[in-house]
């Protein structure tokens, strides 16, 4: 595992941080990787226009959980437009690096993030950039995808 | 902590007896086996010798056996042999749809070059149609081949049947028995077997070392020429060493197969009935007809390089067939093939056991094991109300 994993990396794997989910969220992030089929919830409360809660579910390897748990990390208490402008490299970095195939996990970080704050905006019509509408967009349809080749799990 | 390795069907470690019998062949009887002298006769000697051990544990003659660097190689040179050497026959291959890499890839290859291949589907379990294999072979036919035992779900295949029906066609029967050579009782003659590869590492012997059983008349072209070893299908100088160990760990699993087989069917059951009772959990393979030493499961809802890995910080050594595992980012085909979905072969765990397995092993797996699912659930968006 050492060759592979970075310490950081398998340290939030041993132990996610905010792990779990809220029961009445402000935004839900739900996102699907439909190469590997890695799945990721993202839930979200707002506050002031900052991140005040966040906790996370995913059904993925041990990259797409440290992401997960790492991302909450970098972005609580941030402001959301500090929250969209975290990218997967920057995810990727904060846990020290992560091999080039498991890269796509750290996207999915990201992306579930995006998403849950595109729904909280939507949900209390706060003005959504073309960039994150764009973003969603896509993310609907590889939800959609992974939703279909991952049937059984989604009944 | 102590660990516990429990993936004996990816390798073995070296059995001391075997590596104690192949050192004088590094430094003191080094002589190339090709060599008219003393020093080359007494190389020479010593791996014909090692040839009748081997053979005698699949009922084959000496002469039939072919020693290659790999279980891998002996796959390739099987039917890139066999594909070369027969195109005035045809260009047709029939293999299994649970077949080890090392076959699948090269299959895939030929057909890139111009041959046909039909693929046969197996049942739940694993085990090969054999209506649909008859129906599969052509008058153009050159080879048929499947796997003997599989790595991955251990279903041991109808391999006397298969043989039957190829000896019926005229077609030859290639059988990749990497994993159950050694492991279960094998005869080539009963088995209408034209060809059978195995690999050292997995039998307690050096990596580095396999070989390939040709039946005599078999036509084959040697993938590596030179200078005409191995009955002209396999040039170089030969790994002395690694084959006098080869041959020993071969003697040792034909001393030790019957009562192996007993205690390692005890043990694989015992695990196979107490990982069960984990929630939303499944056996893959067949439950009976399956390899003494392996088991292969599926747990609902979180996915295997996961829970491999939880496993490993607790000292306990498996592997998984899980997409997250492979280099091409696809699970598992074999699980795929049992009719397994998606998540089901993301979320699978192969247990292999060995001859150094105890009952304690299983016992620290089955307490760490529970727990680690578990754990990998929590953190799982699928608790049933995915919406």
């Amino acid at each position: 595992m050492s060759e592979m994993y970075t310490k950081k990396v398998l340290e939030h794997f041993k132990n996610p941080r905010n792990m779990g989910r809220i029961d009445d969220p402000d935004g839900v992030g739900k996102v699907g990787n439909i190469v590997c089929g890695d799945v990721m919830k993202l839930y979200i409360k707002v506050n002031d226009g900052k991140i005040a809660d966040i906790k996370f579910e995913t059904f993925g390897c041990v990259s797409a959980i440290s992401t997960s748990s790492i991302i909450t990390e970098m972005v609580k208490e941030k402001s959301l437009e500090e929250a969209l402008k975290i990218s997967r490299n920057d995810v990727a970095d904060s846990l020290g690096g992560l091999p080039p195939i498991k890269m796509h996990c750290s996207n999915l970080a990201a992306e579930a993030l995006h998403e849950a704050i595109y729904d909280y905006m939507k949900k209390n019509n706060v003005e959504i950039s073309e960039k994150l509408q764009r973003e969603h967009e896509r993310t609907v349809k590889h939800l959609d995808i992974a939703e279909h080749k991952h049937m059984e799990y989604f009944k | 902590m102590k660990r516990v390795y429990l993936d004996y069907a990816a390798t073995t470690p070296t059995d001391p007896r075997v590596v104690e019998v192949m050192k004088p062949y590094f430094s003191e009887v080094f002589g190339n086996a090709s060599s008219i002298h003393t020093e080359g006769q007494e190389a020479r000697s010593v791996i014909e010798e090692s040839r009748k051990k081997v053979a005698k544990l699949i009922n084959a003659d000496d002469t039939e056996i072919i020693f290659t660097s790999s279980g891998s190689e002996a796959n390739n040179l099987a039917l890139k042999g066999v594909a070369f050497a027969n195109k005035d026959k045809g260009k047709h291959i029939v293999i299994s749809a649970i077949e080890h890499h090392a076959v699948d890839e090269t299959v895939k290859w030929l057909k890139s070059t111009g041959y046909e291949v039909t693929i046969v589907p197996v049942d739940k379990h694993g085990l090969i149609d054999l209506d649909v294999l008859e129906k599969s072979i052509r008058d153009d036919t050159i080879i048929v081949s499947t796997i003997f035992a599989s790595n991955e779900i251990g279903t041991i295949e109808p391999v006397k049947e298969i043989g039957e029906i190829c000896k019926r066609r005229g077609v030859y029967f290639h059988t990749d028995a990497v994993q159950a050579f050694g492991k279960i009782p094998i005869d080539v003659k009963e088995m209408n077997v034209d060809m059978l590869s195995a690999s050292s590492h997995k039998i307690y012997g050096p990596k580095g070392v396999g070989m390939l059983f040709v039946k005599k008349g078999t036509k084959v072209t040697p993938l590596i020429h030179g200078g005409g070893h191995e009955f002209g299908l396999r040039s170089s100088t030969e790994n002395v060493a690694g084959i006098v160990g080869f041959a020993e760990a071969v003697e040792l699993r034909m001393d030790e197969m019957n009562e192996e087989v007993k205690r390692l069917t005890g043990l694989r059951d015992y695990l196979i009935e107490n990982v069960l009772k984990i929630k939303d959990s499944r056996l893959n393979g067949h439950p009976t007809k399956r390899l003494p030493n392996n088991a292969n499961f599926s747990f609902s809802f979180i996915e295997g390089e996961g829970l491999v890995t939880d496993l490993d910080f607790n000292g306990i050594a498996t592997s998984t067939g899980s997409a997250c595992s492979t280099k091409s980012l696809e699970p598992s085909h074999v699980l795929l093939a049992i009719g397994l979905k998606h998540e089901e072969a993301h979320g699978s765990l192969r247990v292999t056991l060995g001859k150094d397995t105890t009952k304690e092993d299983l016992d620290h797996i089955l307490e760490v094991l529970p727990k680690s699912v578990e754990k990998l659930r929590k953190i799982s968006p699928f608790k049933g109300d995915w919406k």
